[in-house]
């Protein structure tokens, strides 16, 4: 289980070999990756810059990680969250989750993002070519994480 | 309670509008929780007022955890003022 808030891209690959490798109990790997588009509200996008709350951010991923561990029987786990200035068509996002069974994996990687989306301290600024804008938060954002709330309770 | 001073984070379009990534500041002692603490920095300028206006926009942390309008605050603590996240 790790997260990691970093400048640098990541491969994809590398990262489910390092978090997979002599783990045989592992029978399913989902993994989710977020990239910057190149279009918003029917504008053309430059540049995406992401700002984050260092201590924050990794207190909260850690802490949203431990919350899927909890729920789903998960074997490995990994979220790398990128900051700075980057191009449409870079990675911005990477969720990995590694279990027994696809179920686990699937539910937890979906969970993960859908929590990270609305906890974890990141804001998007956007480029086009006649201005620069803050990204605005989405009501859809708060539905898709309040659903695993509203999940947890019919328990 | 002596008046200590409270180190202060603004982030995104808060820090923008505010004109700071960071203060530490000293409220009167009268000011104990979010809500008062966001109501007076309202008064500290148009800027504050500007970037503060919509405060069931503005999200909160005390020492890097998410705090609701009616929690306490202490002198030390390191609090951030943001927009909603947008990350992912």
């Amino acid at each position: 289980m790790a997260v990691r808030v970093q400048a640098e891209d990541f491969s994809i690959e590398a990262e489910i070999g390092a978090l997979t490798r002599g783990r045989t109990t592992i029978g399913g790997v989902a993994s989710f990756i977020g990239l910057v588009r190149d279009m918003a509200g029917g504008e053309s996008i430059r540049s995406m810059t992401l700002e984050h709350y260092p201590a924050m951010a990794d207190q909260m991923l850690a802490e949203i990680e431990a919350e899927a561990k909890q729920r789903w029987s998960l074997d490995a786990s990994l979220i790398v969250h990128r900051y700075g200035r980057l191009k449409p068509g870079d990675r911005i996002v990477l969720v990995i989750t590694a279990s027994a069974h696809r179920g686990d994996a699937f539910e937890a990687c979906q969970f993960l993002m859908d929590w990270l989306k609305t906890q974890a301290p990141f804001w998007k600024k956007e480029e086009t070519s006649t201005a620069t804008r803050w990204v605005e938060a989405r009501a859809s954002d708060d539905d898709a994480a309040e659903r695993w709330l509203s999940e947890k309770t019919n328990e | 309670m002596t008046a200590a001073p409270i180190k202060l984070l603004y982030f995104a379009w808060v820090r923008d509008r505010i004109g700071l990534a960071e203060e530490s500041v000293t409220p009167p002692t009268e000011i104990t929780d979010v809500a008062a603490l966001i109501a007076w920095l309202k008064t500290r300028g148009p800027r504050y007022e500007a970037a503060l206006k919509n405060d069931r926009v503005v999200r909160v942390a005390i020492n890097q955890r998410f705090a609701k309008p009616e929690d306490a605050i202490s002198p030390g603590d390191e609090i951030a003022v943001f927009p909603p996240v947008t990350g992912g």
